[in-house]
């Protein structure tokens, strides 16, 4: 047996001794995901169970190194555990910006220090961060935000306001950036990192469409932010002014994580499933949106396979940098075509508000939430600029 | 007759433009009653002032209180009613139930119209039975008893169920589920005896309910147009509730198509206006093309449906269906366009997409109207 297939099968025998089965039941409520920080609980013994498992073993990140909570697997090996993983179901041990954001900007920019004390922090789950990049008047065009940090030697006093910040009520720290020098656009900022409860920070929960408030407007009014958390630990990452490297490395990852790969749920066929559900109810499916159904799994058992590619061809360095954008965009507006099928299977029955038998009007609540995943990391159209930018190199754009 | 409102029906789009976005809007109508967990989901005093505007009776004959106005007029009113979403029973109420009862007794007629006509009585309908519209399975049955009937079965999705005076329900007085035939329309009282509601809240705040009917007692004389008989009565009521949720579709996605193209003159991103970048440009004039083909289909549909043509039937599927595809784009691209705050329930592009989607299932949604465009064109 090769190494690769030694490894596949000590890792089913790990999963069969460590995975409980709730843990491999599709995620279906909010509190299934384990978000980690200060103040995060259980929803109960085997969400527990299953993530301090993962934990000791390194599995809650499994490819960043031993010394910062990771499991140290190579590239193959990841995408073995990631398939094992997938073929009984079993959920993220772990889910945070930690992981799937601030780690792997700092492994690229961070400095030793920072590594062993915040990489650690996140694989352990113990604190729960949130991303402070979009302003009011700064979205798709980031780069023009004007949150202010005034220099006072040893910190900073900071200054400005944040909007759509993701789950900025329950997050513990926050990566920020903070404009240092107003006269230098793409030079001037500062990746800045934080507690959010060393005071001089509100944060305002927005109620969105699908009546959720997942993210909240995000106020500075003089919080204090030091330079350095200690020896070799700065409170900012990269260079002070070179932010801007780093905002953009991080949102490679971030539409890498939106775009849904490695999850396997966002592009998987649905037909057999949506089959099966109108069999159960009694409905049929009209012919028409059977051929809605085939055409929609097509185009998601294709992008199956382009995830796929896409992921060893990243992970060994091979793919274009700019690919995570095409990745995004086409995994988005698919989960959104996703749900709108789905909606249209359910019938009147997915219109359901708030009944108990539709668990609340999950089907509406989760189809109106996809709506923002062609919004957040960056929009379908920026993304669709970026590529006729750097992929395809088009003149002006 | 030309493809656009005469004179007298410009006006009346005036006057009901004028009227929806002064009293049916947003702010006062929907957010209104949604916040306070309204168990209607509408105002009864908008339902009166609609009837002092004439509205509530306007498809209802001359000869019976009402103005005699057709299916185009009608749908002057449901498309203010979709631009503001407002919440109101007039689809159910006026279009369908007023349609219904066009073939009901002088003594039914006598019963319900003055109330529908005053705005003081709401109707529903209540046709399906799955979460899907499939009328042509009917299973709730209604069995001879003494001189009138006795009910028994359930409906599903029954809009403004719970909160009608009278209820049109389609039920089977003979032969199996899926015959044409054996069909009966029979106007239920709100307090007829053996019927229980269970209300829902729907994704756009309107409130529904599951129907049982569990031998709920009828009088001979609550049988709209002929027992077995019924299946025509339903026919032309589904397809002047199709014209008319197609109508309102057309103002669902005009509302949200005019919000979308402010918004593209107001907001600013890499120092110019968003409406500046061409990929926008393009897609909002493709919407533009697209709603306005819609706008198209509708009032011709509207035209075949008064004029009595055979046709009509056709082309109200094609209304429904293209209604369907041109305001769900609408709603789809007003909240991309919008970014972040299109996902806000403080802004109103939302509800329109929340609006959209319950408008799109009522009474079959574009694949079902596909499906019967194919049907009826004989493949
Ligand atoms: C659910 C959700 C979660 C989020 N979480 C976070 C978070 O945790 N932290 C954070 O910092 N931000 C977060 N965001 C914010 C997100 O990154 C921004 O909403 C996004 O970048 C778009 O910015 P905007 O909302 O200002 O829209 P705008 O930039 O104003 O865009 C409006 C419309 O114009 C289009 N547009 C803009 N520029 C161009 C162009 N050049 N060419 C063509 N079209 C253009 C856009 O694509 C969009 O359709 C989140 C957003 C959502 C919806
Ligand atoms: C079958 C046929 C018959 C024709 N008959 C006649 C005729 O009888 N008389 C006559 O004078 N001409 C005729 N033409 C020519 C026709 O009018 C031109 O082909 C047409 O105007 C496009 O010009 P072009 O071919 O130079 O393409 P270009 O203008 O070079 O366009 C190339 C591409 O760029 C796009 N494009 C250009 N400008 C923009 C912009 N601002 N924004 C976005 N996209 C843009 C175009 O849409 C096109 O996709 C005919 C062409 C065809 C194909």
């Amino acid at each position: 047996m090769s190494d690769l297939e030694t490894f596949r099968s000590e890792t089913r025998d790990w999963l069969e001794a460590n995975c409980p089965a709730e843990m491999r039941q599709p995620v279906r409520d909010d509190d299934d995901v384990y978000w980690g920080g200060r103040r995060a609980t259980f929803k109960n013994d085997a969400q527990k169970a299953w993530f301090e498992a993962c934990r000791d073993k390194g599995y809650t990140v499994p490819a960043w190194p031993k010394a910062y909570g990771g499991a140290g697997l190579s590239a193959p090996e990841a995408k073995v555990l990631r398939q094992e993983m997938s073929r009984i179901g079993a959920r993220p041990p772990l889910s945070s910006f930690g992981i799937w954001m601030l780690g792997p900007a700092l492994l690229q920019f961070g400095t030793e220090g920072q590594k062993q004390r915040f990489l650690n922090e996140i694989a352990r789950g113990e604190i729960r961060w949130c991303q402070g990049y979009s302003e009011p008047g700064s979205g798709s065009d980031l780069v023009s935000m004007q949150t202010f940090g005034e220099d006072k030697g040893d910190h900073w006093t900071v200054n400005g306001q944040k909007i759509w910040t993701s789950y900025a009520d329950e997050a513990d720290w926050i990566f920020c950036l903070v404009r240092t020098d107003k006269d230098n656009k793409y030079k001037g900022i500062t990746f800045m990192l934080f507690d959010m409860a060393g005071g001089g920070v509100t944060t305002k929960p927005i109620l969105l469409i699908s009546g959720n408030s997942p993210f909240c407007e995000t106020f500075f009014d003089d919080v204090t932010v030091p330079k350095s958390y200690g020896e070799d630990c700065p409170g900012f990452v990269g260079e002070i002014g070179r932010g801007w490297d780093v905002a953009k490395y991080l949102l490679g990852h971030e539409r890498e994580m939106i775009s849904g790969m490695g999850g396997g749920e966002r592009t998987a066929a649905i037909g057999t499933a949506m089959k099966r559900h109108s069999a159960k109810t009694g409905d049929d499916l009209d012919p028409a949106l059977r051929s809605d159904l085939a055409m929609f799994d097509v185009d998601a058992l294709a992008f199956t396979a382009m995830a796929e590619k896409f992921m060893d061809e990243m992970k060994s360095g091979k793919g274009h940098p700019a690919q995570p954008n095409m990745m995004k965009y086409v995994g988005t507006e698919l989960n959104k075509r996703r749900h709108e099928l789905m909606m249209s299977v359910g019938g009147s029955r997915s219109l359901e508000w708030d009944s108990e038998e539709t668990r609340g009007g999950k089907a509406p609540r989760d189809w109106l939430r996809t709506k923002a995943n062609s919004i957040e990391g960056g929009t379908s159209e920026v993304m669709l600029n970026v590529i006729s930018k750097r992929i395809l190199e088009l003149p002006g754009s | 007759m030309p493809l656009y409102h005469d004179e007298d029906q410009a006006m009346l789009a005036d006057t009901a433009r004028g009227f929806m976005a002064d009293e049916g809007n947003i702010t006062k109508q929907l957010r209104h009653w949604r916040d306070r967990d309204c168990p209607d989901g509408f105002g009864h005093a908008l339902w009166k002032q609609m009837a002092e505007m004439g509205f509530t009776g306007m498809l209802v004959g001359e000869e019976d209180g009402g103005l005699g106005m057709g299916h185009v007029e009608a749908g002057i009113v449901l498309e203010e009613i979709g631009r503001n979403l407002t919440p109101s029973p007039f689809l159910t109420s006026s279009v369908l139930a007023a349609t219904a009862l066009k073939h009901g007794s002088a003594e039914l007629k006598g019963r319900y119209l003055p109330g529908l006509i005053a705005g003081d009585s709401v109707f529903a309908v209540a046709v399906d039975e799955t979460a899907k519209h499939r009328p042509s399975r009917i299973t709730t049955r209604a069995e001879k008893s003494g001189n009138g009937f006795k009910l028994t079965g359930a409906k599903s999705f029954v809009i403004q169920g719970a909160s009608a005076d009278m209820l049109v329900v389609a039920a089977r007085t003979s032969g199996g589920d899926d015959d044409d035939d054996g069909i009966t329309l029979f106007a239920v009282p709100k307090d007829a005896a053996n019927m229980s509601h269970d209300a829902l809240r729907l994704v756009d705040s309107s409130m529904a309910t599951h129907t049982k009917f569990d031998g709920t007692e009828l009088d001979g004389d609550a049988v709209i147009g002929e027992v077995d008989g019924g299946r025509e009565v339903l026919n032309a009521m589904l397809t002047a509730g199709r014209i008319g949720a197609a109508a309102e579709g057309v103002g669902v996605a005009s509302g949200a198509m005019d919000m979308t193209v402010d918004y593209l003159k107001q907001r600013k991103q890499f120092g110019q206006l968003i409406g500046e970048f061409q990929a926008l440009q393009h897609r909002a004039s493709h919407l533009y093309s697209e709603v306005e083909i819609a706008r198209a289909v509708v009032i011709k549909a509207q035209q075949l449906l008064d004029a009595g043509a055979e046709s009509a039937e056709l082309m109200s599927s094609v209304a429904k269906a293209k209604v369907a595809k041109a305001a769900g784009l609408s709603v789809k691209e007003g909240v991309q366009m919008h970014g972040g705050i299109g996902m806000t329930d403080e802004y109103d592009i939302g509800l329109y997409m929340k609006r959209d989607r319950a408008l799109q299932e009522f009474l079959g949604d574009a694949y079902f109207h596909a499906n019967r465009v194919a049907e009826l064109s004989g493949y």
